[in-house]
């Protein structure tokens, strides 16, 4: 059966032990020299960064999230073995894990570290897909012969490199399409390499329950439950044509899924579908100045990241959770779209002053979606608003300060409430 | 009850009632038409809570009573019958049904009790007048495409008509807008209109009230309150909550000061601006406008998709301009002239423009242009 050393990538064939440097990290499979498609996933990223940049941390609990009231971005492996996941909030983890050291994201030097490892990815394949600064799937179809090696090696090699440049562990995920490569990377985590094959497929996917799929959460499991579908034997009982009718394109989606099919390409040119920014307060409010300050502030966010990008949108959506987490979102779609903060303040403002109840709130987040490019936007004024005009032209003006002497240079007295 | 009436008759009351009823009803009584049936008349009565209508037609009533009916069902039953049969509607309060007979064909229908039917409560009305439906029409007809479909400024969802000073003194004055073009529609002020407050006539009212204006001629007796307007013809009355909320200060957003003026053949104009538009695959389609001596060249540049040019022969005298505009506002505004040229004013690229039908000036338009 084909194997690779891990440690000093010599392929090899059926000694236990690599044969060149005794290592016992060795990756095994039928199918190992065939796959090209894969999920490459850092291990606990924000937090391996944190300790590598601090020795003294190495052993201790380790949660990278906001504040008190935030919710964990990361949790470390230590962390971890006490329960605390990912998107938890802070509070709670804080429970499991009393001794843990809490630290603020610090996102430019992790997405500067992620850029050098999509710099070691693009050298691989250019067809990099990023799916957040801490993981990507790769297409190493036909590199074989640039490389001299097949994908399993460049890949093992990339984690490699990863973790003797950049102090940071990867785990791959190898197999024959995006959605395989996507579970696989999750099964030997960290500093992993696990394999799915064609043949191994079926039977791999059977018992296992629907809700690993990426795409599948708690609204479309309890539907999923409602039909008695839990695991992927039950979707195979199922007609496409039943499915389609039942969920719609998500419903096609899984009947090819169960089968472990999947023809998503992978692209690194998947256009940005939506641009939104939100804050979990640090303690709950219903005070209207304070909530005005936010939607302010995360206007600004958002339609900073929209001229960076050069990019605008037609709709305009708040997102509020209330203290009892219940969650509301409101959307209103533009005759002319916009990435002016002032438009995108004035939309959120409105749709905020409909909502029906006032009451305590412990998120608030600001986003404009269906994007468009921005020479598309802010061209036909609001005759009723005619000072709009002049607003947005302040608005370019201060933009231009800010370029040039910092974000914080010039601020609307709004952005301080 | 028992009545009879003519399909016709019938059919034509109905067709009103059913299209006030919304389609989608939590309230199962809402769905439903009340049918009086009282001396000579059979009455039938419809509302959405915002809206109520009232619809008389001729009868011959045997036994006098009240009932409810899904407005749909009966409207599409009575549609289905042959012109000219004779309708025979009975409420059996026994069984709860209504039967619709007509020569051979009989249906039994499902009723609720007319208790249940709720009756919009009767206000004051401040200001009560008449007018001709050919000049309500008007005032409707020509602002309606301007009404706004936006839900955050709902206070636009709706026509604002109100009495206004014009220059040649009072008016009854029609103004509709949503940000983008405006129309501003004048008639001559009725008598009794004189201190009418100002309200928004919701959009579906406009669309009701468009079915009760068909004969020129007709009277239409109008009353206002501060919550409520009615319209009504000796046969039916439409009944309409306003909006309530404050119409925008429109009076500052016309342009007075406009001075380079272009006259243009507006079905020629429209044509040419509709040509154009149709390689761009922009959602909206901005067309540009470049004016001088007597010339108009109409142009679209969509970079994925095309470009076009048409030039037209106008009047135009001053100097160079470029404009562009959104192909869709200037077609619905050319499309509202239908005696005159078209006379656009235009000031610079980037303030409003104004349109009118020649020199008159008791229909206004104005459209804001966009970057192109």
């Amino acid at each position: 059966m084909p194997a690779l050393c891990r440690d000093c990538l010599t392929p090899f064939d059926t000694e236990p032990r690599c044969p060149s440097c005794r290592s016992r990290r060795v990756v095994r499979h039928d199918e190992l020299w065939d796959l090209s498609i894969a999920h490459m996933d850092c291990d606990a990223f924000y937090a391996s960064v944190e300790k590598r940049d601090n020795p003294a941390l190495g052993d201790k609990p380790v949660i990278i999230g906001g504040g008190r009231r935030g919710v964990v971005s990361t949790a470390c492996y230590v962390a971890r073995i006490k329960g605390v996941r990912s998107a938890m909030p802070m509070f709670q983890a804080l429970k499991l894990c009393p001794d843990a050291v809490i630290i603020k994201p610090r996102m430019q030097l992790y997405a500067e570290i992620s850029r050098a490892i999509r710099d070691m990815m693009e050298a691989l394949t250019p067809a990099v897909e990023p799916l957040s600064l801490d993981e990507a799937f790769l297409d190493l179809s036909g590199t074989a012969k640039l490389h001299g090696h097949p994908p399993a090696v460049m890949l093992s090699g990339l984690v490699k490199r990863m973790r003797d440049e950049l102090g940071i562990t990867g785990s791959i995920g190898l197999s024959h399409n995006k959605f395989l490569a996507k579970v696989a990377s999750d099964l030997d985590k960290p500093f992993g390499f696990a394999v799915i094959g064609k043949g191994e497929t079926q039977a791999f996917l059977r018992e296992k329950p629907v809700r690993m799929i990426w795409g599948v959460g708690a609204a479309t499991q309890s539907a999923l439950d409602r039909a008695g579908i839990r695991t992927f034997d039950d979707l195979l009982r199922w007609e496409l044509r039943d499915l389609t009718a039942r969920f719609g394109s998500m419903g096609t989606r899984l009947y090819h899924l169960a089968r472990g099919e999947d023809a998503r390409r992978v692209s690194s040119r998947n256009p940005v579908k939506s641009i939104s920014n939100e804050t979990t307060f640090h303690e709950d409010t219903a005070d209207p100045d304070i909530l005005d300050g936010h939607l302010w502030r995360m206007a600004e966010k958002v339609a900073d990241r929209a001229k960076a990008k050069d990019l605008a949108g037609r709709v305009v959506v708040l997102k509020l959770k209330t203290a009892k987490f219940s969650l509301i979102t409101r959307r209103h779609a533009l005759r002319d779209p916009t990435q002016i903060a002032d438009r995108i303040y004035r939309e959120a403002r409105a749709l905020f002053d409909q909502l029906d109840q006032r009451e305590a709130y412990r998120l608030l987040g600001v986003g404009l979606s269906d994007l468009c490019s921005a020479d598309e936007a802010d061209r036909a004024p609001d005759l009723l608003d005619p000072d709009a005009a002049r607003r947005s032209e302040a608005e370019r003006a201060t933009d231009r300060i800010r370029a040039r002497f910092g974000p914080d240079a010039i601020l609307k007295g709004r952005a301080l409430r | 009850m028992k009545v009879s009436m003519e399909r016709a008759a019938l059919l034509k009351a109905v067709s009103q009632a059913q299209s006030v009823v919304e389609r989608r009803n939590t309230i199962p009584i809402l769905a439903n038409v009340l049918i009086e049936a009282e001396g000579d008349t059979g009455q039938f009565r419809a509302t959405d809570l915002d809206i109520e209508v009232v619809d008389k037609a001729p009868a011959q009533v045997e036994r006098a009573g009240a009932t409810t009916v899904s407005a749909v069902t009966l409207h599409e039953i009575v549609r289905k019958l042959p012109d000219g049969a004779l309708v025979t509607l009975t409420d059996d309060s026994a069984t709860g049904r209504l039967t619709v007979e007509a020569g051979r064909s009989n249906f039994s229908l499902a009723t609720l009790p007319k208790e249940d039917f709720p009756v919009m409560a009767s206000s004051e009305y401040a200001s009560n007048f008449s007018i001709k439906a050919a000049a309500l029409r008007r005032l409707f007809d020509k602002s309606k495409f301007a009404i706004s479909t936006e839900e955050t400024r709902y206070y636009l969802n709706g026509v604002y008509m109100h009495v206004s000073e014009a220059a040649d003194g009072r008016v009854l004055r029609c103004v509709a807008t949503d940000g983008h073009r405006l129309a501003r529609i004048d008639t001559d002020l009725p008598a009794g209109a004189e201190d009418m407050p100002g309200v928004i006539v919701p959009r579906k009212t406009v669309g009701e009230l468009r079915k009760l204006l068909d004969d020129d001629d007709m009277d239409i007796a109008v009353s206002v309150s501060e919550t409520k307007v009615r319209f009504a013809t000796p046969d039916i009355t439409l009944t309409s909550k306003v909006i309530d909320g404050t119409f925008p200060d429109y009076t500052r957003v016309i342009p007075q000061a406009n001075t380079k003026r272009l006259e243009v053949d507006a079905s020629e104009f429209a044509k040419a601006v509709d040509r154009v538009s149709t390689v761009s695959s922009e959602r909206s389609r901005a067309v540009k406008l470049q004016l001088d001596e007597d010339r108009l060249i109409l142009s679209v540049n969509a970079p994925d998709s095309g470009a076009a040019e048409e030039e037209l022969a106008v009047a135009y005298g001053d100097e160079r301009l470029e404009i562009g505009f959104n192909a869709k506002y200037l077609l619905e505004i050319a499309s509202q002239v239908d005696r005159e040229n078209a006379v656009f004013m235009f000031n610079s690229a980037g303030d409003p423009t104004l349109m009118r039908e020649g020199s008159d000036e008791s229909a206004v338009y104005v459209v804001m242009p966009m970057r192109v």
